[in-house]
């Protein structure tokens, strides 16, 4: 069988929380073969774990350096591997900055395809090729696409692929990425947020709790988090509320921000502008508490209240508490 | 300093943005607009100027004959001249073919500083910069929030998804902004007038050296086979809180059973 390159990103001393679903991807349409890219010394710590996880063959690439250069190495390492192997399907990368522009800069290196933020992927087996799921206009549309010329390169949404490839070889195979002189940004200093609870990430989450410029400030915000904890929640908001510094940027939802489909959305003193809808509007089920009877959000409400969401939410979180027992 | 800023006309977000089911591509009759994270990306190209005297920003578009809009309105803000890519056989482009045509047009012009949006609201694929970089052979600064110049380097915040990176590199680069990154600043009477003035240079397909074989969408990598609407969603229960809408609400979700 052909392989299926999979790019493997690394952070603080372990695998991507999308590791497994992206080798799960590749699985789907041959042989999975990571490529992992590391200083010197570090990738045996990897290996062992990319078997388990269906890697058959993991191509390592190490370069004194390579954590505080930008992209560019992964993209060399890729292209070798690619090489390497003579029989490449298509190549699989994830969905963060760093994976989709490395896949968008190998596409070009290799002559490939690029199709950016995947949300299914399935074997064409009639003509060899293969078939991608895109959303279009936050979900608005369904796009379904293949590839016209040289090798796909796919990156993929999280939480888009069930299942789990079975464990497979792990079989090492080093790739030189010592020649590479591409011109390179260099990484000077890491900032990440201090993980503020145990709250679940909000591209996979299963139900999210968002508020808006309603909340009023940074300290009344907390009342979202309260209630996200009180259902086991994903945290997100609206640009209103991000621009106003009630919470993070990197928690908005919406055209410019992130695209959630969760089991349940509930939006707080959010108006539902469509740049919003954009990011939410494929939520299973959406509720809204707005004092606004003629908020757009209640157009996409599955169930709304009109309140005061400062007297409703505390009541929501009672009433959800006294449930759980 | 040479800048050179990308920017690119798309369906207002305001509007009912639809896809052609016939051509399969964005329905470009409604109303068009200059994207808003590149008013932000002439923004951060005239600080960039203003903070550099010698400067000279030029924007960049390949477009159909709309497109020239979003040319004007970043020389009203304060953008010195412009490049508009257009030409018949350029429709229906994919990214790997954007970035071709934008990278033919900016060789051989010694842009110290090319800046792009990080992700369009139309494609939204957050491509073409990386795409850019690639092609061109110059380092890439992508995702940043923040964008400074200094001597020959440029540094910059790069929003990840758990943070941020500080990143430098050495000019020429290209770099990416996201909405973070400043306010665009109103076009005054002035500048509006004067936009009618500044020189627009009009490239096509042969001018760029591209093969015909290689462009438009007959020729693209990436091709849309299907495209389906999903049905619109339907209003569901509102009521309005008299003092039980919090217990209700519970009622609504453990009925549903997602509590
Ligand atoms: C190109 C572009 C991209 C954009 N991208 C995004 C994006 O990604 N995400 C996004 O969210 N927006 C985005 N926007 C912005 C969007 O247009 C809206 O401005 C924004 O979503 C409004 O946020 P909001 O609903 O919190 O604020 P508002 O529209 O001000 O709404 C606040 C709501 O709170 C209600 N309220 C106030 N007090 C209370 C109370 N005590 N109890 C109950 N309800 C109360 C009000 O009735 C009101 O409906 C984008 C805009 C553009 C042009
Ligand atoms: N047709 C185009 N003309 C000029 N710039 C473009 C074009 N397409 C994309 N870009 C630039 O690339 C950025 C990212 O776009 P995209 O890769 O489509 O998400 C945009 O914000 C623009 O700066």
């Amino acid at each position: 069988m052909s392989h299926v390159l999979v790019l493997v990103e690394v952070a603080n001393g372990a695998l991507d929380s999308s590791t497994p679903e992206l080798l799960a991807a590749a699985a789907v349409l041959g042989d999975p073969a990571a490529v992992l890219v590391t200083e010197p010394g570090e990738a045996d710590a990897f290996v062992v774990e990319l078997g388990e996880l269906g890697a058959a063959v993991v191509f390592t690439a190490s370069l004194a350096g390579v954590d505080s250069m930008l992209v560019t190495p992964q993209v060399a390492a890729l292209h070798a591997a690619v090489t390497a192997s003579g029989d490449v399907r298509a190549v699989i990368v994830g969905n963060s900055p760093d994976g989709r522009e490395a896949g968008a800069r190998l596409a070009i290196r290799i002559d490939g395809a690029y199709q950016g933020d995947v949300v299914g992927i399935e074997a064409d087996n009639a003509s060899g090729g293969v078939a991608v799921t895109q959303q279009a206009f936050g979900g608005s549309y369904t796009v379904t696409a293949g590839t016209g010329r040289g090798i796909p390169v796919i990156s993929l949404r999280p939480h888009s692929i069930d299942g789990r490839a079975p464990a497979a070889a792990g079989i090492v195979t080093e790739i030189d990425i010592a020649g590479d002189t591409t011109a390179c940004a260099e990484i000077s200093a890491t900032h990440e947020q201090k993980q503020a609870s145990e709250r679940p990430s909000l591209q996979g989450a299963d139900i999210v709790v968002s508020g808006g410029r309603g909340l009023g400030s940074k300290e009344k915000f907390v009342l979202v988090e309260q209630l996200a904890d009180s259902l086991g929640a994903a945290v997100g908001a609206s640009r209103a509320a991000v621009d106003a510094g009630y919470c993070d940027h990197n928690l908005q939802v919406g055209q410019t921000g992130v695209t959630v489909s969760p089991n349940l959305y509930i939006a707080l003193g959010i108006s539902g502008a469509i740049q919003h809808r954009a990011g939410m509007q494929s939520a299973k089920t959406i509720i809204a508490i707005n004092k606004d009877p003629d908020s757009p959000i209640f157009e996409v409400a599955d169930f709304g209240v009109v309140g005061d969401l400062f007297t409703v939410v505390p009541q929501l979180i009672d009433a959800v508490n006294a449930r759980r027992g | 300093m040479k800048i050179a800023v990308l920017v690119k006309e798309v369906p207002d977000t305001w509007g009912d943005r639809a896809i052609d089911p016939v051509t399969k591509r964005v329905d470009r009759g409604g109303d068009m607009v200059i994207d808003e994270i590149n008013e932000k990306a002439v923004e951060a190209a005239l600080l960039v100027k203003e903070a550099h005297s010698g400067s000279d920003v030029t924007v960049v578009t390949m477009g159909p004959k709309s497109a020239l809009d979003a040319i004007r309105k970043s020389l009203a803000m304060g953008a010195d001249r412009g490049i508009h890519i257009i030409d018949d056989g350029l429709r229906g482009s994919d990214a790997v073919q954007t970035s071709a045509a934008l990278a033919a047009a900016l060789k051989g012009r010694d842009f110290d500083l090319v800046i792009a949006g990080n992700e369009s609201t139309d494609g939204r694929t957050a491509a073409v910069p990386a795409m850019l970089a690639e092609r061109l052979g110059v380092a890439q600064l992508t995702f940043l929030r923040t964008l400074a110049v200094s001597g020959d380097t440029v540094t910059g915040e790069r929003v990840t998804p758990d943070g941020h990176v500080d990143v430098r590199a050495t000019l020429p680069a290209l770099v990416s902004v996201t909405e973070q990154i400043a306010e665009a600043r109103y076009p005054n009477f002035r500048g509006i007038l004067s936009a009618k003035k500044k020189p627009v240079e009009v490239l096509a397909i042969a001018d760029l050296a591209l093969a015909a074989g290689d462009t438009g969408g007959d020729n693209a990598w990436s091709v849309v086979a299907d495209v389906t609407a999903r049905p619109a969603r339907t209003g569901g229960t509102i009521i309005t809180d008299d003092g039980t809408g919090g217990t209700q609400l519970a009622e609504f979700l453990a009925s549903a059973k997602l509590i």
